[in-house]
């Protein structure tokens, strides 16, 4: 017992210590981070950057919430933007100390979510679509139907993943609803169509990259980083993007109000909207990231791949998910409970 | 009683307390203490984004059983809830069977090997869970994958001619728990049948006339608090397991333990989530004391 | 009567039933081992032989970081978690019944009783306060919380033990020495050595496979293993993980059989 109270005290210490200057904590979604961006990172600035994973939103907002994690900067997706804002837990940024924050481009500067930018900077974009392995379906991929009016060729070869916000709204858009809708005729056609066409889907789960490159699916609906990935280990997979709507979602470093390194998170943040950092961000993780400029130090297989760079012709079709009212995230719920009962 | 006994009685009792007090302070301290909170949740008001604002409500409680429909209003059975929360009882008690089936024997044989072979025989039960429960999950869905390694090996052998689909089915599920908790059955088994000396068997041998009278006679009632202690730390975690099954399974119905994790998580209904578990808590808190006075009735508990 | 004599390691089955499931629980574990040599960035797509996995796993730091900081949590709060529930396993049984018994029963294996999710939330908002007053952010509460939950893990196959143990040895000892901790620590303990090494066995692999409660807990920086996978999950599991795994095994497996030897010779 004497040396666990030992071991205890040293471990105190040493963690205090681990607040000294030159020190980062980044809360991020799990490998998300390039470990090479931070090795340039402190070889630039000599900050050393400690990064810690969560993954899912509701989770890294409890915990913010609760205080005493540690976390200087968090990285929350779009609707979870305001709630940071609106709680108080994000402050707003100081633009003199980010020079960069001009590069961020023109089309995700004036963003519903953070008009003007003023308390996130971008990190990575990406969308929720439809992966397809079109060796076994020759159909229109671009479309809902393809989960939610299973063809054929993918009953019982198709998976889900289990994102409510995401799968619920794509069937809203589907029926004709606008996302986080409260509207309860749309909401009810929205639970038909998800209960008529769920005895089809294989399977609700993660992991699509993998079960389509082995064939353990022959579609899936998915992220788009992840049909990129798919498709570099499988050629006959490809990435839909649903006509009737599909949701873009764009994760977005905030810093918090409780930070201890404030200086060094200003340093971050302008560091990552450096247009060749943004790209190793992107090329790590596999995701655009909204940086004017940064294009051109992407790897070649994201130049140009119909995933990351989304076709003229498929781009009105994505929307921000709104940050739902507690109402509509209540009709969610009770769907997608009778979904998964 | 003569007084010297009430005295013996007392220190008796004092140091049973004494003993325990550090496991008390250590459970108030991070574990029982603070689910104090979430009773006090269950009687409060859903937060705008999750968490709980500060006002009085039964909403949660009410919840468990009924639920507000949401097209017309009307208050209905949460027919929901007792459809996931059957399905966990279900599995659990299944897995409990096979880790048992399969866990007995294997506590017996190591139990019978020679004493210095037996720390050696336990580490090899523990030694594949030294590796993390995700990744034991993807290996065990890379074994019984429609290509994976025993459909090709059965393929091979002549055995079978198609592949057999184990891949996201209730099968699947079922293995992989009994996979996945079988060392809880196991250790605490072996813990009991170690204990005793095997020449009683062969004396109980000669008393009886066959082997599963021996099994019945002698060997049940010995290890029976093996039994106890194994079944309880299957059945009851594997009330709340969600990994194994959404792995295996395939994740289209959801486990108790995913109910109640939606509350806290996208539900943003954490009074309902915290009266949930308070629920499962009580109703499982009673099970466990019925089971146990019903398994140590009529025995002699203190040897 | 030799014929008749009763052999205890033949129960008709059970012999060949346990090496079915020694057989069985390596099936998994064999894949991911091989898995850690895959050349390609899959733990289901097999792409050739390679050792880059190893590589990169020794090479990324938040890797090594959550990987120690298991193993070190898992020693300590499964030694705390032993050593509490063998006392009050000790204090639990073999005495006359007293009031508060079924208290205490109840108590410690609440942990198991409710998902994890649960004592995760409440944990969160205690130690959420507790860390702002005291400032303390270490290790400390993870091991608390881990030592929490695996003492149920460790009490029950103890409990098992004792339950039902013959006391004369201990009666004539105490007769003997009249000295309790020297009966203790020459009777009881001996005999109660295997099941608290299948107590202490069991909360050390609990505490090692904990996700929910620790991602709850830890603070920045404080990433375990398998917290560092939950992270993965959404986007694809790396061989690296495999490849951890699979030097842990092999660094037990050698560990153990060096030991082995040693107490071999020893005898």
């Amino acid at each position: 017992m004497k040396r666990t109270l030992t071991a205890l005290a040293f471990l105190a210490a040493t963690t205090s210590l681990a607040q000294a200057e030159g020190v980062l904590n980044l809360y991020n979604w799990g490998n998300y981070t390039g470990p090479d961006l931070l090795a340039k990172f402190e070889a630039e600035t000599g900050i050393k950057v400690t990064v810690t994973d969560y993954d899912s939103n509701d989770t890294a907002l409890a915990k913010i919430e609760a205080g005493g994690h540690g976390f200087d900067l968090v990285v929350p997706s779009t609707n979870y933007v305001p709630i940071f804002v609106q709680k108080g837990l994000a402050v707003e940024l100081d633009m003199a100390k980010l020079p960069n924050h001009a590069n961020i481009a023109p089309e995700w500067m004036d963003v519903a979510w953070d008009p003007g930018r003023t308390h996130s900077v971008p990190w990575q974009w990406g969308s929720i679509g439809m992966s397809v392995n079109t060796a076994v379906y020759t159909g229109d991929i671009n479309t809902s139907a393809i989960f939610l009016d299973v063809p054929d060729e993918l009953k019982g070869k198709i998976n889900v993943v289990p994102e409510m916000t995401d799968v619920v709204n794509l069937a809203v858009m589907y029926v004709g609803g606008e996302p986080c809708t409260e509207d309860t005729e749309v909401l009810k056609k929205a639970r038909d169509v998800l209960l008529a066409a769920k005895p089809h889907w294989i399977s609700m789960d993660y992991g699509a990259t993998e079960k389509l490159a082995n064939n353990d699916w022959a579609a899936s609906v998915n992220w788009n980083g992840s049909s990129m990935r798919a498709r570099l280990a499988n050629d006959t997979v490809a990435h839909g993007y649903p006509k009737e709507g599909y949701p873009i979602f764009m994760d977005s470093v905030m810093l918090l109000a409780d930070a201890q390194n404030v200086e060094e998170a200003y340093t971050f943040m302008n560091f990552i909207m450096e247009p060749e950092n943004a790209a190793m961000i992107s090329a790590f993780a596999r995701y655009n990231n909204g940086i004017a400029g940064s294009e051109a130090f992407m790897p070649e297989d994201m130049k140009t791949a119909p995933e990351v760079v989304t076709p003229e012709e498929h781009q009105a079709a994505g929307v921000f998910l709104p940050t739902c009212s507690p109402t509509a995230q209540q009709y969610m719920t009770a769907i997608w409970t009778e979904l998964l009962k | 009683m003569s007084p010297a006994e009430q005295s013996q009685r007392r220190k008796s009792s004092r140091n049973g307390w004494l003993l325990s007090a550090p496991a008390l302070s250590l459970l108030f301290l991070a574990a029982s203490g603070p689910l104090l909170i979430v009773l006090v949740y269950s009687f409060l008001t859903p937060g705008q984004y999750g968490n709980v604002i500060w006002e009085f409500s039964l909403d949660g409680w009410v919840g468990i059983l009924f639920t507000r429909d949401i097209f017309d209003g009307t208050m209905n059975l949460a027919d929901a809830h007792l459809t996931i929360f059957w399905r966990s009882v279900k599995l659990s008690l299944m897995t409990t069977a096979l880790t048992f089936a399969l866990g007995f024997p294997t506590a017996w044989f190591i139990a019978t090997r020679p004493p210095a072979q037996r720390a050696m025989w336990l580490f090899l039960i523990t030694i594949p869970f030294w590796t993390n429960l995700l990744i034991r999950t993807f290996a065990i869905n890379e074994v019984i994958r429609n290509e994976g390694l025993m459909n090709t090996v059965l393929i091979s052998l002549g055995l079978i001619s198609e592949p057999i689909r184990l891949i996201n089915t209730d099968t699947a599920v079922f293995i992989g728990m009994a996979y996945v908790y079988l060392p809880l059955m196991v250790l605490p088994l072996f813990a009991a049948i170690d204990r005793f000396d095997m020449k009683l068997l062969e004396a109980g041998y000669d008393l009886y006339a066959s082997r599963l009278q021996v099994l019945r006679h002698v060997i049940l009632p010995i290890v029976k608090p093996g039994i106890i202690a194994g079944s309880i730390l299957v059945f009851v975690p594997s009330l709340g397991a969600y990994v194994t099954p959404r792995v295996l399974g395939g994740g289209k119905n959801m486990m108790i333990g995913n109910f109640i994790e939606l509350q806290f998580g996208q539900g943003r209904n954490w009074p309902l989530g915290a009266a949930l578990s308070m629920a499962l808590l009580l109703i499982v808190m009673a099970a466990l004391l019925i089971y146990v006075r019903a398994s140590t009735k009529g025995s002699n508990p203190h040897g | 009567m030799a014929e008749r004599r009763f052999e205890v390691s033949r129960l008709p089955g059970f012999a060949s039933v346990a090496i079915a499931v020694f057989v069985l629980l390596y099936l998994p574990i064999l894949t991911l081992v091989v898995f850690s040599f895959n050349s390609g960035p899959s733990v289901a797509v097999w792409e050739g032989w390679s050792l880059h996995w190893y590589a990169d796993a020794w090479n990324n730091e938040a890797v090594k970081g959550a990987t120690a900081r298991s193993l070190i949590i898992a020693t300590c709060a499964s030694a705390i978690a032993t050593t509490v529930a063998t006392m009050a396993a000790l204090g639990t049984t073999r005495r006359a019944a007293f009031g508060g018994q079924t208290f205490i029963y109840v108590v410690i294996n609440q942990p198991l009783m409710v998902p994890e999710i649960v004592t995760a939330v409440a944990l969160l908002i205690l130690f959420g306060v507790v860390k702002q007053a005291t400032g303390y952010q270490g290790l400390g509460y993870l091991i608390l919380a881990h030592a929490a939950f695996c003492t149920p893990f460790a009490y029950l196959p103890i409990r098992a033990r004792l339950e039902g143990m013959d006391l004369s040895l201990e009666t004539a000892a105490t007769d003997l020495y009249a000295n309790p901790w020297q009966t203790f620590r020459h009777v009881t303990l001996p005999l109660l050595a295997p099941g608290i090494a299948a107590g202490a066995m069991l909360a050390f692999v609990i505490s090692l496979d904990d996700v929910v409660i620790t991602e709850f807990v830890k603070s920045g920086g404080q990433d375990t293993l398998p917290t560092y996978m939950l992270g993965q999950m959404r986007r694809a599991i790396t061989p690296e993980v495999n490849a951890i795994s699979t030097a842990l095994l092999g660094l037990t497996v050698i560990l153990l059989t060096l030991f082995f030897i040693l107490t071999r010779k020893k005898n």
